[in-house]
This record gives structure tokens, C-alpha cells and sequence, in this order.
């Protein structure tokens, strides 16, 4: 099968070698869990469980009757000891429950379990979803309940697995896809049928052949599901491109893969998916990636949501002497930590460590027009143009330039020669025309 | 554990390219026309080039100390404008022209506009323009060793003479240092291309829009093609990153459009060359170009 791609893009080092052999192994139990009460993008939650309760293994303990967000579940047993304010890793200050842990764990989610989907109907599935707290487990973290209903006006005929995993050094999607396939395979038939789509495609990039073949075995079975091999590229993974490569289908500017007929969804988060129906087991645990030259045994490992980064690090050997920039999620779109206090979230996929000298010091010098960045943007933007606009504040010219549509993938900042920083512009140029935009309204 | 992690916004890897590699490599790629020139018209050759790249980094020197800049000469700039600025000189010239010009290139080319990435002219020919202007009876002596010769075009356009399109290629014929064999300049090219730092649209289609133009128009194609600066100009000058196109189409109208300056002024310009003059008209152009060639964007409904 010739493997799909999008237009430009990049090649940075893959550096997967790592970790992609170790197969995923639960973290130690926390003997404390501090659990972030915002997980999602969508409305904030409110706590249901306060200072003292006691609070069983994936028992619900914050929601809201709002439609976009996604209720939180202890992910031990124990006491609630307070309630206070963190800051998360993507550096929001948020409320979060912290959980002594009790000597044993006892799942009481009330979720019922499932053997097939034959019983459930699409309002069903959503539900369970829904109150399993599941959430896009490449990082986004958009409710998948939301991203699975679809408005009466819209048909939807493909649900995409995103098995890219484009991100350099993460492996979690990869280990999943190769020790888990089977329920990948059940968590997107679910969503299929949510979303009442006839056909799903995992898309798969062609260095984790382990994985194509793992997902190939697995659908081999299934007469609407197939498997595609896809060029090894970043962003192969952003929806936009994925769609793009997979289906030659343009989302339009502003506006949902739903608009072109189409749901995506991480490979991990069907996985998540299939635990909620047959387990009755909410998304309290997740996969990540401890990885890096600044780790000294790099692993994969499954960890409970609210786990203090620091014991995770702790757990994969601790950080090397040379240590110096410890990031969760991958090198293009993850954020830097200010140091290791941090409780992992539904969305942390890898803690990557570097080292000193991966991180030299970047002085940006003037940009020499190379237009490497024009041709790395893979939505085809301008970014050294945008930059200056940015620079000068002339919001208008942002706007007709469709700064709104960068993504944010970093590929521009990556290729740049002169190591100016435009991604971040692009990100202040875009909280311009929002700004402007709410203005105006 | 380390207590003083660095936290910047992402991207956390960046490519290994830099300002600093692409202008060296560019002055790695001139140095098959350096050896050409060298071959030649021997150690003249050789005086012209040192001078107008002392010229070039000194001038570069002096305004950033002034303006109380970083000094930046290591990022290879003001070499390259020297040196290109030395390919497109009669051998003959005298030194101090060569110096002279160098540093109008840098100073009224570059530093001018703030340095480098400001300059809307391609520095070089902004130094020849000047030279051209200033001397026109130094820049078009083509003696050499006392035995002096009119260039290829001139002979064309003067006496209606052509050249062996052989000796043209290899470089046998008179003309400036650099712009005598096309064979030494496509190889550095070559280079350029492997590596990523050049951009092939502009030269192709300068170099096609000339080739096809004088066709078109009863001249010999093969003969323009090889004759003249067209090569040192088209896949060193047009491609200088700063004052071209950062668009595709953008850069396939900017080398059309150089190309077909090129056949006006060549055949029935008063000059007989006119790369140096096409690719300065289509610098002014390179905003307006750019601001009418931006791609659509994904999924953006024009």
C-alpha cells in the first residue's frame, strides 16, 4: 500500500528508538494524587467531593451539566484531603482534589460493563463516554462525547484513528497499537457507531511497522475498517493533515473535520473508549513516554491521572546530571516545565527530558526572507510575513493572512535558520485578532 | 536534581540550518567560479576577488561599529556580496574601482537599509550598478594582459559576430571574472541545490524565459544562454533569499520577469548585457509580488 501524505511539512529527528521497545508497564501506585479539576477544553467543572470524603477508585468527583466538558474520576482510593490550587502543565492555575491513597484500590465508577456493542444504541455509547470523562489523548483533550455527536444537519461517513503519532520520542500511541490493537479495534467500532459513521480508517505513519502490522492483524476481520500506511512527516498527525492525506477532503478555514464528513480520534482514546464500555473503567490512567537523553532509563509506563511528573521521572530512573529542559507531551508542541511539582493530565502523552547541550541557547538574528517557513507551514501560510504583521500590530492584515489558521504545529519555528521564534508570534498575532474580534462583538 | 530547568515556548528541537551556514555555503558554492577565473585570467584574478571582499567586510566592519552593532562578519554575508561583486568585474579593473565598489555595495546596499535581511537590492549589483555608472569605460575594458577583446554579446550586438557555444560553456571568451563559464557556476549551484539553500524556480525561469525569448525572437537561444552573466546572475543574484520572492509563484513570475528584461536590453536595449539591470528592476517588484502570490491557505474559501 503506498503510504499518504499532506503537503510540506517536516523531518525532524524521530528519536523514537528510546523507548519504542519498552512495553508499557503500570507506574507505581501514588501514595497521593492531585487531580487537576480541568481536563478538557469546554466549561470548568465544579467539585462534587469535598475535605475528608472518602472517594473509591474512579468514582466521579467534579462535573458540570454544561455539554462541552468531561466530568474527572478519582484514580485511587482514598480520603479527599483538600481541595486546592495547582498549576497544571500547561501552566493554568486550577483547582484540584488531592487523594490520599487508601491501602487498596476499589473501582466503583457505576458505569455498567459491556461485552458488544449489539445492545448499545449511538445516545448510549455517547453517554458512556461521556461520563467515562473521556477526552483527545494526543494532547487536546476536546471532549470525545462532543466530537462524536453530530448535529442533525451533518453526516459524518468516516471515523479516522490517528495512530501518526507524529511527535518526535513519544511511543504511547505506538505501544498501545501493538499490546492493545484489539480493544483500538472495539473503541473505534463504538465510535463509529456514535457517530453513526459506516467506515474507519487508522492511519498509521510508516516508521511503526510493528504497529501497521499489529492494527493490520487486528482488522483483518472487519470488513469496514482498514488500516493506512502514512508517509513519516510532522504534522502527520494534526487532523487537518491527516484528513488531508488520507481522504483528499480540505477542512474548511474556521471550521470541524466534521464539516468535510469526518471524525478523528487518537488511537489511545478508542482504546480509552473500549476500557469505559466493556471495563466500566473511566479514564483515571493513561499511557505516557518518559523519555530523552536527560532520562536515564527512558520507558513507557501506565500512571494514574493526578501522579506528581516527578515520581514518573523518579520511576524511569531520574533525571541525568546534564538535565535541562524537562517538557510534557513531545519537542514540537509540548510546554517546558519550570520544575517537576507538576500532576501528570488526561493529555500528558510523554515527559521528555533534554540535555544541555540539545538545548542550546537560540539568538534569533534577522529573518533573510528564506521562505523556509513558507515552505515548511503545512497550512500553507506565511508565517515570516505574519510575523511582521504581528510585530507592528496590524491586526487587519493578520486576519486577511489567515493567522487564525495556523495550528500552531512549530514547523516554521523548527526550520527557521535565522532561530526566530515565529510560532510564538503567530500565537500573540492570533490572540490579537481575538482580541479584536471580541471587541468588535 | 537540576533546579534550574530552561523553560522556552515550543518548538524544544530546531533544524541544524543557520544564517551562518547558508551564506558560507553559498561562498563554498561561488569557489568552482573562483577557480575558473583563477584559471583564466590568473593572478589578477586573484587580486580583484581579495580586494573587493576586503572592501566588503570592512565596509560591514565600519558600519556596524558606528551604528554600535554586533559585529557579525562571521555570518559570511558581506563575503558573499564581495565576492559576487568580483565575479561580475572586468579582469582589468583597477583595484581600487574594485574596492570602491565593494563598499558602496555594502554600504549604500545593505547597511543603509539596517543590515542584513533588510536590503530590498541584491548588495552586489548594487555595487556594480554603481561601478557601471560611475566608470563606464573601466567596467567594460576587457583587456587582459595587454591584449584586449570585446565580450561575446558586445561582438553579437556590435559586429553581429557569434561565439563557439563550447567555448562559451567551459568559459574560453572574454568577459567578467565570474561570468565566463557557466559550467563552474552550475556546478556550485549543483551544490546549493543538494544542500537546500537555493531556491531552483527563479534561475529556471529566468534562465528558460531568456532561452525560449530569443528564440522566439530569430536570436540564437544557446548562445544567450551561455553568453554574458545570465548564469552568475540567474542562479546566484536572482536567488539572493533577501531581496526575492518568498512564494513559489512568486518566484516564477520574479525569474519571467527577469528573463524577459533580459531579452529586451539585449536585443534592443543600448546595452548589450542586461541581467545586472532586469534583476534590480524585479527587486523593486518583490513586495508587490509577494502581497499578490500568497497561496491559499488550507481550507481557506477565496
Amino acid at each position: 500500500m503506498k503510504a499518504l501524505t499532506f503537503k510540506q511539512g517536516i523531518h525532524p529527528e524521530y528519536n523514537k528508538d528510546l523507548t519504542k521497545d519498552k512495553p508499557l508497564k503500570n507506574a507505581k501506585r501514588p501514595e497521593e494524587v492531585i487531580i487537576p479539576l480541568k481536563q478538557h477544553i469546554g466549561a470548568p467543572l465544579k467539585a462534587l467531593v469535598k475535605k475528608g470524603d472518602q472517594v473509591d477508585l474512579g468514582q466521579k468527583i467534579a462535573d458540570s451539566d454544561s455539554f462541552v466538558c468531561a466530568p474527572i474520576h478519582a484514580s485511587v482510593s482514598g480520603t479527599v484531603k483538600e481541595i486546592r490550587k495547582v498549576t497544571d502543565p500547561g501552566g493554568n492555575i486550577v483547582d484540584a482534589v488531592v487523594i490520599e491513597a487508601a491501602e487498596e484500590d476499589k473501582l466503583n465508577s457505576g458505569l455498567e460493563k459491556h461485552d458488544s456493542l449489539d445492545q448499545l444504541d449511538s445516545a448510549s455509547i455517547r453517554k458512556i463516554i461521556r461520563e467515562a470523562g473521556i477526552v483527545g489523548m494526543g494532547g487536546a483533550m476536546f471532549p470525545t462525547h462532543v466530537k462524536v455527536s453530530i448535529p442533525d444537519d451533518k453526516e459524518v461517513d468516516y471515523v479516522i484513528l490517528n495512530g501518526a503519532e507524529c511527535e518526535p520520542y513519544l511511543t504511547v500511541d505506538h505501544r498501545v497499537m501493538v499490546e492493545r490493537p484489539k480493544s483500538i479495534v472495539f473503541g473505534l467500532k463504538a465510535l463509529m457507531k456514535a457517530a453513526d459513521a459506516p467506515k474507519g480508517i487508522i492511519g498509521i505513519e510508516e516508521n511503526k511497522p510493528e504497529a501497521i502490522e499489529s492494527m493490520q492483524d487486528a482488522v483483518a476481520e472487519e470488513n469496514n475498517i482498514e488500516v493506512q500506511t502514512l508517509e513519516t512527516k510532522y504534522p502527520q498527525g494534526g487532523e487537518k493533515m491527516l484528513i488531508e492525506a488520507i481522504l483528499g477532503r480540505e477542512v474548511p478555514a474556521g471550521g470541524l473535520p466534521l464539516d468535510v464528513g469526518v471524525v478523528v480520534n487518537n488511537t489511545s482514546t478508542a482504546a480509552a473508549v473500549a476500557d469505559a464500555i466493556r471495563d466500566g473503567k473511566p479514564l483515571y490512567e493513561r499511557s505516557i513516554s518518559i523519555t530523552g537523553r536527560g532520562i536515564n532509563s527512558p520507558q513507557n509506563l501506565i500512571y494514574r491521572i493526578g501522579t506528581n511528573i516527578g515520581d514518573l521521572v523518579e520511576e524511569a530512573g531520574g533525571l541525568k546530571e546534564d538535565a535541562a529542559k524537562v517538557i510534557t507531551g513531545g519537542p514540537m508542541m509540548g510546554a517546558a516545565q519550570k520544575h517537576l511539582n507538576v500532576p501528570g493530565v488526561k493529555g500528558t502523552s510523554g515527559i521528555l527530558v533534554l540535555v544541555r547541550e540539545e538545548v542550546e541557547n537560540y539568538e534569533p538574528s534577522p529573518c533573510i526572507n528564506c521562505a523556509k517557513c513558507v515552505d515548511a507551514c503545512p497550512m500553507f501560510l506565511m508565517p515570516t510575513q505574519l510575523v511582521n504583521y504581528a510585530k507592528n500590530d496590524m491586526v487587519d492584515e493578520l486576519e486577511e493572512w489567515q493567522v487564525l489558521s495556523c495550528i500552531e504545529c512549530g514547523s516554521c519555528s523548527f526550520v527557521c535558520p535565522a532561530k526566530i521564534p515565529l510560532v510564538h508570534h503567530l500565537r500573540l498575532g492570533k490572540a490579537q485578532v481575538m482580541a479584536k474580534k471580541r471587541e468588535e462583538n | 536534581m537540576n533546579n534550574e530547568l530552561i523553560v522556552t515556548s515550543s518548538p524544544h528541537v530546531r533544524a541544524r540550518d543557520s544564517v551562518q551556514k547558508i551564506m558560507w555555503s553559498v561562498v563554498i558554492a561561488l569557489l568552482p567560479a573562483v577557480f575558473a577565473a583563477v584559471y583564466f585570467f590568473k593572478a589578477r584574478a586573484i587580486s580583484v576577488i581579495l580586494t573587493a571582499v576586503a572592501g566588503a567586510v570592512l565596509t560591514e566592519y565600519i558600519f556596524q561599529k558606528i551604528r554600535k552593532k554586533q559585529i557579525t562578519l562571521k555570518d559570511g554575508s558581506a563575503v558573499v556580496t564581495g565576492l559576487l561583486l568580483a565575479l561580475t568585474l572586468p579582469p582589468a579593473i583597477p583595484l581600487w574601482t574594485a574596492f570602491f565598489g565593494s563598499v558602496v555595495a555594502i554600504g549604500l546596499g545593505k547597511q543603509v537599509f539596517g543590515g542584513i535581511g533588510q536590503n530590498p537590492f541584491n548588495p552586489a549589483l548594487v555595487g556594480r550598478a554603481f561601478l557601471t555608472a560611475a566608470y563606464p569605460v573601466l567596467m567594460t575594458t576587457w583587456t587582459v594582459d595587454g591584449v584586449s577583446s570585446a565580450t561575446p554579446l558586445s561582438q553579437m550586438k556590435m559586429d553581429g559576430i557569434s561565439t563557439d557555444s563550447w567555448n562559451l560553456f567551459v568559459g574560453q571568451i572574454a568577459g567578467s571574472l565570474g561570468e565566463t563559464s557557466a559550467l563552474a557556476l552550475l556546478l556550485g549551484f549543483a551544490y546549493l541545490l543538494y544542500k537546500g539553500y537555493v531556491n531552483w524556480r527563479i534561475p529556471l525561469a529566468m534562465v528558460g524565459t531568456v532561452f525560449l525569448g530569443s528564440f522566439a525572437f530569430g536570436a540564437d537561444p544557446i548562445f544567450h544562454l551561455f553568453a554574458g552573466g545570465l548564469m552568475l546572475g540567474a542562479l546566484f543574484m536572482a536567488t539572493d533569499m533577501v531581496s526575492s520572492p518568498t512564494t513559489k509563484l512568486g518566484r516564477w513570475i520574479f525569474g519571467l520577469g527577469a528573463g524577459l528584461l533580459v531579452v529586451i536590453i539585449r536585443l534592443w536595449g543600448g546595452y548589450p548585457e542586461g541581467v545586472m539591470y532586469s534583476i534590480l528592476l524585479m527587486n523593486t517588484a518583490v513586495p508587490l509580488i509577494n502581497r499578490y502570490t500568497r497561496p491559499r491557505s488550507l481550507g481557506e474559501v477565496r
